[in-house]
């Protein structure tokens, strides 16, 4: 599976250019699905099973975009311009370097800030890719890149950019795998436009129009030094979303989920996070609404070029996955 | 492909419409006065035409080809103004803004309220009067008032709209006005109605209450349900020259280098394909184009894209200096190319745009 997971994060796909990605998808999960099709936004969404009379038709959606920036000025010396896709912080940028679709790598770096402490504004970042002229740079306006940062093994830890939610593709892919027979008919989302406001999942789940539906996602632990306070910790187990700070998980789905945990002897923790949101908001509020809850992978450094993840939370969250999606739901 | 069909032009006929266009008060939600025009100049052409629950304009031209594609353009009717919320006695108003107005801009200015365009002014403190420092601060919007006078104040009540009395006027290749933001929009889609690609169900949209959010533009696309969809706005050129001589990096757009095709805003990463499309259109057919710089702001594609299972977007504008102030700046041809970029764009459609 970390071949999966590497092949995956070291993918570039920011939002809105997933393309790349979705045929690393599309590849993987032909001959494990009974469906596959494209929607209008790019959303990859595979179907497998068929809805037995006490099965149901679940949505599951873990997305393929990352944060990433585009160009928006090259200058006469060549240096290039750019705002953000998603969720990019500047203090994050500074020395990092970016891989443009065309191939084009680049440093970020600042102008000279008044005050050796003071945070540089997106304004005053550049990319320099070794152009020496606006004529010979290989980067136009519009442009696109994602962070470069190569996979990474530190024992039972994975780290790499693009985690946030590359991890939750390969954890799915993997459940796919692992997936004997379902009562249900399930389809896979593998979404687009997620981290610059769901926008796939919004479109998708109106397409799917799902009884119950389950987003795949990271999110942030409590357990680094001086850290935020919050009850995950890495190596703990898959989380089990109670909220955050775009949805209230439906508390049967939360029953559910925990129930199948302790039956399944697998570890897990409850998650309340109080920054960001998931698919799950948008597929909870399709049409006339849909039960969702959300399956977490616990994730340190999450939008900066080095998000780590547990291994091991990784096999249990595939495991949850498995065991979730073969057997019957009875929400209460 | 065959020969390309000559695009519609623009002439004094269209400059005169669209001088009528900006010269109609039609602040977001009370846009009656643009769709009484937009109703009469389509009229004759549509195959079919409604006005929705919101106050938008749907209207059809059918293709002449089989299994063309669906394809949505809309322009929206709203403008930037005000509204009366109070009434001070003595002619005087306090009011609001509608959509985003930058307080600076207000005071001095001449302005129209209420359906009858009763004449007004937002007043500003005399110099004489001012007390040092006073003019190092900005007016917050709350102090300030529209004046009618006594005999108007009789046909105005709080809940009317107001908008700058700015007159439409050409100067050669400049065309300055109120609201051009969006009626340029609006006067291209009129066009494009009259004279359809051939090759498309073409489905317009005249929407409302965009500058506020745009509000009339998703029921809108959720009525014609389309294949793709193509905004038609303006967007700011703020393309002086900057103080210091330094090169000026935040420009957004620049006059007089053709439509602005978008990339990413805030609300919409535009679909690459149609970004794509339009980009080889421009370049086969000489049409000059260009990108605007991707950042802020957002367009009704927003609201498009993310309607039922998704459409795939862009949006076209013409660049105009000083938007969403009293008077904006175009140029006609920058108009003239939007128009005829649009159209070959359009034309050249064929659902192969869609394949994956």
């Amino acid at each position: 599976m970390k071949a999966l997971i590497q092949k995956l994060v070291e993918t570039v796909g920011p939002s809105g250019y997933e393309e790349k990605v979705r045929e690393v998808v599309r590849t993987e999960i032909e001959g494990l699905v009974d469906e596959i099709k494209v929607d209008a936004l790019g959303n990859l969404i595979a179907r497998k099973g068929s809805r037995s009379e006490d099965g149901m038709r679940i949505a599951i959606s873990a997305h393929m975009d990352e944060i990433g920036v585009i160009a928006t000025h090259v200058d006469e010396n060549g240096f290039v311009r750019f705002t953000t896709i998603g969720g990019v912080s500047p203090r994050t940028c500074i020395g990092g370097r970016v891989q443009f679709l065309n191939g084009t790598r680049g440093v970020i770096y600042m102008e000279s800030l008044e005050s050796a402490t003071a945070l540089p504004t997106l304004d005053q970042l550049y990319i320099d890719v070794g152009a020496s002229s606006r004529e010979t740079c290989p980067v136009k306006v519009g442009d696109v890149a994602a962070f470069d940062r190569p996979f990474m093994e530190l024992g039972d830890r994975l780290v790499s950019k693009a985690m946030d939610d590359r991890i939750s593709v390969a954890v799915i892919i993997q459940a796919l795998k692992e997936l004997t027979s379902t009562p249900h008919e399930l389809y896979f989302i593998f979404s687009t436009q997620e981290e610059v406001g769901l926008r796939g999942a919004t479109t998708a789940a109106y397409g799917v129009d799902p009884e119950l539906a389950l987003a795949v996602d990271v999110t942030r632990t409590g357990d680094t030094p001086k850290g935020v306070k919050m009850e995950v910790a890495l190596g703990k187990g898959p989380a089990i979303k109670v909220r955050d700070s775009g949805m209230l998980s439906d508390p049967r789905v939360i029953r559910w989920m925990v129930e199948t945990a302790e039956k399944a002897g697998i570890p897990y923790q409850l998650e309340v996070l109080e920054g960001g949101t998931t698919d799950a908001r948008a597929m909870q509020l399709t049409r006339a609404g849909v039960p969702a809850g959300c399956l977490s992978i616990p994730t340190r450094y999450i939008h900066s070029p080095s998000e780590m993840v547990d291994y091991q939370d990784v096999l249990q969250s595939v495991r949850l996955l498995v065991a979730l999606l073969s057997a019957p739901v009875t929400l209460k | 492909m065959s020969p390309a069909t000559p695009a519609p032009q623009i002439g004094a006929e269209q400059i005169a419409l669209l001088e009528k266009l900006s010269n109609a008060c039609a602040v977001s939600g009370d846009e009656a006065q643009v769709r009484k025009i937009v109703l009469e100049e389509i009229k004759p052409f549509a195959d079919d035409l409604r006005v929705d629950a919101l106050g938008n304009v749907l209207a059809v031209r059918k293709a002449r080809t089989p299994n063309a594609l669906r394809v949505m353009v809309d322009a929206h009717m709203d403008e930037v103004g005000f509204m009366i919320v109070e009434d001070d006695k003595d002619g005087l108003f306090r009011f609001v803004a509608v959509g985003g107005l930058d307080e600076r801009t207000l005071p001095g200015k001449k302005v129209l309220v209420g359906a009858e365009n009763v004449p007004g002014i937002i007043g500003a403190k005399p110099i004489h009067l001012t007390e040092e420092g006073e003019t190092e601060r900005k007016i917050p919007i709350e102090s300030l008032r529209i004046d009618v006078g006594l005999k108007g104040g009789k046909k105005v009540k709080v809940g009317d709209r107001a908008t700058f009395a700015t007159r439409f006027w050409q100067s050669g290749n400049a065309l300055f006005g109120k609201a051009l933001d969006d009626r340029l929009g609006v006067a291209t889609l009129i066009e494009l109605f009259k004279n359809p690609p051939e090759n498309i169900e073409l489905l317009v949209a005249f929407t409302v209450q965009e500058e506020i959010g745009l509000r009339g533009a998703r029921p809108a696309a959720y009525a014609f349900n389309p294949q793709l969809a193509i905004a038609l706005d303006s967007t700011p050129a703020n393309d002086l020259p900057m103080w210091d001589g330094s090169e000026n990096i935040f420009y957004n757009t620049r006059l007089g280098a053709g439509p602005a095709l978008y990339i990413a805003d805030s609300a919409t990463l535009s679909d690459p394909r149609l970004v794509r499309h339009f980009a080889q259109t421009g370049e086969q057919m000489g049409i000059p184009f260009q990108f605007r710089q991707p950042g802020g702001g957002g367009t009704n594609a927003g609201a498009i894209h993310r309607v039922r299972e998704g459409v795939p977007s862009l949006s076209v504008s013409v660049p105009g200096r000083f938007a969403h102030t009293a008077i904006m700046l175009a140029r006609l041809d920058d108009w003239q190319n939007t128009l005829a970029l649009v159209y070959h764009a359009l034309s050249r459609l064929d659902a192969g745009i869609l394949q994956r």
